[in-house]
């Protein structure tokens, strides 16, 4: 039947109406089999698999120090990560060498971060990070914020080592591709708080666990778009220099790293966004920062203090947002004009910049003044206060208006989609997403939508899965109304973009554990509560995607239009709407698995289901896991919501086309 | 220049390591390189894990701030949560925990099968879990207090998030609960709803009686909030030697915990007037309150709290030190 039914489902509207045809027939039998074989399991019950998951911890902490593996290697990267850290610790941040002090102070780090903005990038970031690192002095918070940026550049450093040759390697070879993209995939959907607890095993308690826990989550976008720099090269150039007799390394080395350069530097950009992220988590085995003092704020709910360090944090990841921004610029400029006739005032440019950075950090090395930041210059107690008065305000004035809106989403929307989800019988779930699959985005799709169903059931957690499915999928329908609504008046207007962007970058790198407290006051303990900070996170890359996407659209396309006498509105949705589908599907599949991974925030604050089990399964010894095998379920629904979206959007791509 | 500059970091790394990874050919054993403490009459290092909560800060800041002005020690203090602290036992990475609740999975782990940990006596608080209403609900309502009332108040108690039940909002998830045992097994038309951490508990409570709207919750004390928003404790079944044997048929409140300090086996040996000092220290609920309250509500550094109490009970902290 399905075979019969494919090539006439080619045309949109009979699939729509089969589609349509299985929710309502779902619904039906909703009606009759509400509560039936919906696999519970309570906050304290586990399975044997899970006992068994719990018992895999203790046979490598029994091991530890017997097992060849531990005493050859792990314990000497272990050895050769603390001494990394320590020594970029001694540099920037921590007294050092029987010195009072790191070895440079602030005027000199700043020093040599702006000089390597300049020389990089161009004068505007140059400025941009000499007032961001001078920033961290205001705020208070120096020792911090470079604490936080050694781990962090050494993280970006070792995953950059690992990563690229992987990357390249992924680039030649499909075979090792196929093999690696869902370990990828799997490195950035399964929740840190999983395997925080067991890297300590393997690592110990200290900055190597830190930076080993960085770096699973910051390695895959250095592998992945290494790689598809590498892909990119066109194949007329390859052939070119094959005909010249060039070999394999020399095509390599000349051909397809540099054309691979700029998406190489994109990858270093996200390598760090990612490693920025990680902060706070780290925090919770003792890694130094400003993450800490985001954490130690939380525990008496200090608003103030913790907006404080994430300010501080922001400020960090903007400044190196910008700078590998524009140095990617840079690297596409000099490759589109080919080599610069004015070598000679580079060098001088370069030497009098290094000469300059070179006495300010001999300046911080010898005099007090330029080591330690002037203690008088304190910024950071008015944002404390200045927080704190603001979140008293909107806890106070906003709740009679944040109520309503919560109860109106959770009873409209929430509850009844949870209902469906998570009180129909597994197996009747399983058959729609199965069927959903094949009519939506095939066959492929549709195998995948099984064996995850059957995965989820394996893990025991089948209804919790399904209620984080149905708050992610409400969470991710939200996202993408802020994302369409804001993306298109962003992708219209340069002036909105300019004043838009630093705030959504601001969203998507200030830690959720800063904004937990004001937002609980506000929505309660709540899964609505967990949708908000889901959206607060997700939403920023779906607009800039949807931006990215109506800026993309042909101008003449656009000129067409207006010149025809189509409104603004009409403009909009028949025009630009319908041509930045492609940017439109993306910011969906991104912004859908953005909130996936806010999942384990969301159990911080009252959504329950998974995102609870993961986070009870790191703090008590018993529930371990079931914490991993929540974990796993949260990288089940990852990878299969993904492939389903990834394929139906092909499809729909493909068939709009043929059309 | 500026190249050389930018992987400066980098090359120092790999050189150290290097050099590292040729001079420890015997292989490099975990816990080698950090002596606990050197024993050698003197104090050495003291390494103290720091569990997230402000009770066991204020116990660790009183302990460290006599360890370094009266003893002269290095007191190292690490953020862990409860069981990674645990684990530094072992490895000599940590040597105290200074406020346990409990945990008699990781007492059978870490003391009868690995052998790594030893008791180091109680803190002398009191630790008590149970479930609790805002004041104003107490006064308002005088007979809610027993759980046997809580089913004629239960729809006073629904939210968007327990389906037509009372909601018991629960869930710190450091903490063990059998409430949803007890929901069953006393019959109570609630429902558990998950908050999912310490913040969400403390916010939710303190709205609860800013806004005056009913809530339910599990909680504990010693805790800092207590001496801002003093919360009632509603009676279940009386706790009985034995009664939560079992956890599916648990129907008894939960027991009166004596908190206690964890000291790793090493550290014991040592002979480190720390040791005695640790194994010594005992105080109130009311000495750790007051120090929370300085670090929570006074916003004082831990260290200055500590120093503040200290001086202020100057014949309490007599009776910690090391006789000798």
């Amino acid at each position: 039947m399905v075979a019969v039914s494919a090539p006439v489902t080619r045309r949109l509207p009979s699939r729509s109406y089969i589609t349509g045809a299985v929710l309502l027939a779902w619904i039906a039998l909703w009606v009759f089999l509400n509560g039936r074989d919906t696999l519970p399991l309570g906050g304290a019950q586990l399975t044997p698999l899970h006992t068994r998951f719990g018992e895999g911890a203790d046979v490598i902490d029994a091991n530890r120090d017997s097992n060849p593996v531990f005493l050859y290697f792990v314990n000497y990267i272990r050895l050769f990560i603390d001494a990394t850290v320590t020594s970029v610790q001694a540099l920037i941040s921590r007294p050092s060498f029987g010195r009072p002090v790191p070895l440079a102070g602030w005027l000199g780090v700043t020093g040599v971060a702006t000089a390597i903005a300049y020389l990089y990038g161009n004068r505007k970031v140059a400025v941009l990070t000499a007032a961001g690192f001078v920033s961290f002095g205001l705020l208070g918070l120096w020792e911090e914020s470079m604490d936080t940026l050694a781990l962090t550049l050494t993280a970006v450093a070792l995953s950059l080592a690992v990563g690229i040759p992987l990357g390249v390697w992924a680039g030649l070879s499909d075979r090792f591709n196929r093999i690696v993209t869902p370990v990828l995939d799997f490195m950035q959907t399964m929740p840190t708080f999983v395997y925080l607890a067991p890297l300590t095993l393997f690592f110990l308690i200290g900055p190597a666990s830190a930076t080993a826990a960085t770096m699973i989550y910051a390695i895959p976008p250095a592998i992945r778009l290494t790689a598809h720099g590498i892909r990119q090269t066109p194949p007329a150039t390859l052939e070119a220099a094959e005909a010249l007799g060039v070999t394999g390394g020399q095509a390599l080395r000349k051909v397809r790293l540099p054309l691979a350069k700029q998406t190489i530097v994109v990858g270093i950009n996200q390598t760090i966004m990612a490693a920025l992220s990680m902060a706070t988590i780290a925090a919770l085995i003792d890694a130094p920062g400003l993450g800490k003092t985001v954490l130690k704020a939380l525990q008496t709910l200090d608003v103030g203090t913790a907006f404080n360090a994430g300010l501080a944090i922001v400020i960090m990841a903007i400044v190196l947002d910008r700078v590998t921004s524009a140095a990617s610029r840079r690297v596409e400029i000099a490759h589109r004009t080919g080599r610069s006739g004015r070598r000679r005032l580079r060098r001088v440019e370069t030497a009098v910049t290094a000469v300059v950075a070179v006495v300010l950090v001999y300046l911080s090395y010898t005099y007090v003044w330029a080591a330690e930041f002037p203690a008088g210059a304190d910024v950071g107690s008015y944002v404390r206060r200045g927080a704190d008065a603001a979140s008293g305000w909107a806890q106070e004035t906003l709740v009679a208006y944040t109520n309503g809106l919560k109860n109106a989403i959770t009873y409209a929307l929430l509850n009844p989609f949870e209902a469906l989800l998570a009180h129909s019988p597994w197996w009747l779930v399983a058959v729609v997403a199965v069927a959903l699959a094949l009519l939506l985005a095939g066959v492929r799709a549709s195998i995948t939508a099984a064996v995850g169903c059957v995965l989820l059931v394996a893990l025991g957690l089948w209804h919790d899965s399904m209620v984080t499915l149905a708050t992610t999928l409400v969470a991710t329908l939200l996202v993408m109304v802020l994302g369409v609504v804001l993306g298109v008046w962003m992708g219209r207007s340069d002036r909105v973009d300019r004043i838009l962007r630093p705030v959504l970058d601001a969203g998507q790198t200030m830690p959720a554990f800063v904004y937990l407290v004001p937002i609980l006051g506000l929505f309660g303990a709540t899964r609505f509560t967990a949708i908000i900070a889901a959206v607060v996170f997700a939403a920023p890359v779906s607009v800039k995607l949807v931006a990215e996407g109506i800026r993309g659209v042909p101008h003449t396309a656009v000129e067409a239009a207006t010149a025809g006498g189509a409104s603004t509105w009409q403009l909009i949705s028949k025009v630009q709407l319908p041509m930045a589908r492609a940017g439109i599907t993306l910011a969906a599949s991104q912004g859908l698995i953005y909130v996936l991974s806010m999942v384990v925030v969301g159990g911080l604050v009252g959504a329950g289901a998974l995102g609870y089990d993961v986070v009870a399964g790191f703090s008590q010894y018993q529930l371990r896991g079931k914490g991993l095998a929540a974990g796993l379920a949260i990288v089940v629904l990852g990878i299969v919501l993904d492939r389903i979206m990834r394929a139906a959007a092909a499809r729909a791509g493909g068939s709009s086309a043929t059309r | 220049m500026a190249a050389t500059r930018k992987y400066g970091p980098r090359v120092l790394a790999l050189v150290t390591g290097a050099g590292l990874l040729l001079s420890g050919c015997g292989g490099a054993k975990v816990g080698e390189s950090q002596a606990a403490s050197d024993g050698k009459g003197g104090c050495g290092t003291v390494n103290l894990a720091i569990n997230p909560w402000v009770g066991y800060e204020a116990n660790a800041a009183v302990i460290a701030y006599v360890a370094e002005k009266n003893l002269g020690c290095t007191v190292v203090k690490k953020d862990l949560k409860e069981e990674v602290a645990w684990q530094g036992f072992g490895t000599g990475e940590v040597d105290a925990i200074v406020e346990n609740w409990g945990h008699d999975d990781l007492k059978k782990k870490y003391m009868d099968e690995q052998k790594t940990a030893v008791s180091g006596g109680v803190t002398g608080n009191k630790g008590v879990i149970g479930w609790f209403v805002p004041p104003w609900m107490a006064e308002k309502y005088p007979d809610i207090t027993d759980w046997k009332n809580l089913n004629k108040y239960a729809d006073l108690f629904k939210t968007s998030e327990s389906g037509g039940k009372g909601q018991l909002l629960d869930g710190d998830p450091s903490f063990v609960t059998n409430d949803e045992a007890l929901v069953k097994n006393l019959d109570l038309n609630f429902k558990v709803v998950y908050a999912g951490s310490e913040a969400a508990l403390i916010t939710a409570f303190r709205q609860a009686e800013k806004t005056k709207t009913p809530l339910l919750g599990y909680f504990y004390d010693p805790q800092w909030f207590m001496s801002e928003v003093k919360l009632v404790k509603v009676n279940l079944p009386e706790y009985t030697e034995g009664c939560d044997a079992d956890a599916e048929k648990i129907a008894c409140d939960y027991p009166v915990y004596d908190l206690d300090k964890i000291v790793s086996k090493k550290f014991a040996g040592s002979g480190s007037p720390a040791y005695q000092l640790i194994k010594n220290f005992t105080w109130t609920n009311d000495d750790q309150n007051l120090v929370a309250k300085y670090i929570s509500e006074d916003k004082m550094s831990p260290e200055d709290a500590a120093a503040k109490w200290v001086n202020d009970n100057p014949g309490k902290v007599k009776a910690w030190l090391p006789s000798s």
